[in-house]
């Protein structure tokens, strides 16, 4: 089959490598309809997540047919079956699975190990998302599979387009659970800093769960221009105006009531702390570039949150700890529980409250993902989301 | 300090010396553009040092008794289930690979089989020396082994949905001359690696009814 295999930094290509098969009894194989770029397959495209072998299938936002089940007797799939696949695998039984924690499965992960080194505990395996977080094959592929099948994937109904639900797999779950962690109350202003897919999910998100304004932060025109056609959006450019001032004169000196971070760890800035970071980075004095992340905590309002859907891998410098402190701040973050948004999200779809394509910009077939991956990271061509069509 | 001791505290320090040579070796590796592989190597470097400072805190020396190490894992499962699988010896080396083979002889004595590094063999029999239904298995080491250890696996069901706490303890005394491989495997924290996958692999056998595995799936070329 195809599939975008990555060889090292800035080197992913589309090739022929072996079909996939069950090899566990609660398997399943997928043939893949629709498929996805996602903003963190960048991070791998860049050489910023450790344990990458050459040779890995990426990809972890994907959606097809079953053409095959497992032997086990808990299977509710059938072939033939139309489903959406979240990008966490978690195995349903364990302590974490049973508190909705999906993404923190004790189960999923062979390579547990590798993460208990660096975190402590390891959380979920993932789809295409280095052998630290398991190894597994990626959707960016004809043909995948997909573990603990009779758990994650969910039956999409025919009247909805791919299109349409793709994005239940990762991204509007995870704009979804960011809005959500804000526990936004009626009045509540949230700044949003990143208006890549997943910002543009928790932008949406952050006006269904009822925020009265939300402020739209990037320096990519096309981006903040998409944030800003929907009602009670105002967006900020970054290069243009200073945020912290700008933040505080849009919440009558107060602060957003909550801050969501949709960066991560590779954040631009034009700042001094920025350039810093870089450096840093370089040398490999610090991992992670954390520039967004400090803006948030110094622009929330006392007793606020700062929700973090933006991805970080390892060690974070210069964080105003003494800020988040002295304010009071809550903090929430980690991997999407992706199970525990599917049904009502596939519900908000079907009701029309939200259509999750509005992101897409490009729709190529895989032939043409290696390419994708660098327009969508350069952002050329008022790039923000990218569809692959492997077939 | 006796011999076993001696060669972990060796391995303890050797792990953080190599740590801090990968982290150095890896931000070189940075700097000479090769940037990937390098925040690879000082990750795994930094892991290596954080192993280090762990060292031990899962084994500890007894006294004139070898060595002991402890491991430790909540299951979603009833002790009577855990209990089952484990007393079916035979199938052990489902979630402890390193195992090749364990035969029941009786009701109480065993023969076991590993593969240790290298591909060598260590052949060992054991027999149950206390068990209480759902509850303790307890054996030793008898006869012609290869290595001389005794150990116990005990199962502890908890309140409020936490499961069974099923806990391990092997004590073994390094063995010496012939079986220099088995004391390779057992030096160091290797028992206590053995025991936290097997553990781990149990843990995801009786949860699940599988084990989380990559293998045999697509890649590319290297």
């Amino acid at each position: 089959m195809k599939a975008l295999v990555w060889h090292g930094k800035n080197d992913v290509r589309v090739e022929r490598v072996p079909d996939p098969e069950i090899v566990n009894p609660r398997d399943a194989i997928i043939k893949v309809t629709t498929t996805a770029i996602c903003g963190s397959d960048l991070h791998l495209l860049d050489g910023f997540i450790p344990t990458m072998e050459s040779g890995d299938v990426l990809g972890h936002e994907f959606m097809g047919e079953v053409i095959e089940v497992g032997s086990a007797d808990t299977h509710r799939l059938k072939v033939g079956d139309r489903v959406v696949v979240p990008f966490t695998i978690a195995c349903g039984a364990c302590f974490f699975c049973k508190r909705e924690l999906w993404s923190a499965c004790d189960n999923s992960n062979p390579n547990a190990r590798m993460v208990e080194a660096l975190y402590g505990y390891a959380g979920s395996g993932l789809f295409g998302y280095s052998h630290m977080m398991g190894g597994y094959a990626g959707g960016q592929a004809q043909y995948v599979r997909v573990p603990f099948a009779d758990v994650g994937p969910m039956k999409v109904p025919d009247s909805l387009e791919d299109e349409k639900v793709l994005f239940l797999t990762d991204i509007f779950p995870t704009g979804y659970m960011a809005a959500e962690n804000c526990n936004i109350q009626p009045g509540d202003i949230i700044a949003v800093w990143g208006c890549g897919p997943v910002g543009q999910m928790a932008i949406a998100s952050a006006l269904m769960l009822g925020a009265e304004h939300v402020i739209a932060i990037d320096c990519v025109p096309s981006r903040l221009r998409m944030a800003a056609r929907r009602p009670g959006v105002i967006a900020v450019n970054f290069e243009e105006e200073d945020v912290l001032d700008r933040l505080k004169q849009l919440t009558a000196g107060r602060g957003p009531d909550a801050c969501i971070e949709a960066v991560g760890l590779e954040a631009h800035g034009a700042t001094l702390d920025a350039y810093y970071d870089r450096a840093k980075a370089a040398m490999f004095l610090a991992t992670d570039r954390p520039t967004a992340l400090r803006q948030a905590i110094q622009a929330c309002r006392k007793g606020g949150t700062v929700s973090i859907p933006g991805v970080y891998g390892g060690f974070l410098d210069k964080m105003p700890f003494g800020a988040a402190f002295g304010k009071g701040l809550t903090f929430k973050m980690g991997q999407t529980h992706v199970m525990k948004y599917l049904k009502p999200l596939l519900a908000r779809i079907e009701k029309g409250e939200i259509d999750p394509s509005f992101v897409i910009t490009h729709r190529l077939p895989i032939d043409e993902a290696a390419n994708a991956y660098k327009m969508f990271r350069d952002q050329r061509d008022e790039c923000i989301k990218v569809v692959l069509k492997p077939h | 300090m006796n011999k076993a001791l001696a060669i972990q505290g060796q391995e303890r320090w050797a792990s953080a010396l190599g740590g801090a040579a990968l982290v150095v070796w890896g931000a070189q590796r940075l700097s000479t553009r090769r940037a990937g592989s390098g925040a690879m190597i000082a990750t795994t470097g930094a892991g290596l040092l954080w192993r280090a400072s762990r060292e031990g805190a899962a084994s500890r020396h007894a006294g004139a008794r070898g060595i002991i190490v402890e491991q430790a894992v909540a299951i979603n499962r009833s002790a009577e289930d855990l209990f089952a699988f484990w007393r079916r010896l035979e199938q052990l080396p489902m979630i402890i690979p390193e195992l090749r083979s364990v035969r029941q002889i009786d009701h109480r004595r065993s023969e076991w089989v590993a593969s240790v590094v290298g591909g060598r063999v260590v052949r060992w029999h054991a027999e149950i020396i206390n068990e209480m239904s759902n509850a303790l298995i307890a054996w030793r080491t008898v006869g012609r082994s290869d290595l001389e250890t005794q150990g116990s696996i005990h199962f502890d069901p908890r309140d409020h949905d936490r499961g069974t706490v099923v806990r391990i303890k092997l004590q073994y005394d390094p063995p010496a001359g012939a079986a220099g491989a088995a004391a390779a495997w057992l030096a160091g924290d290797s028992p206590n690696q053995v025991l936290r996958e097997g553990l781990r692999r149990f843990k995801q056998l009786m949860e699940t009814g599988e084990i989380a595995t990559t293998e045999h799936q697509p890649r590319g070329a290297r």
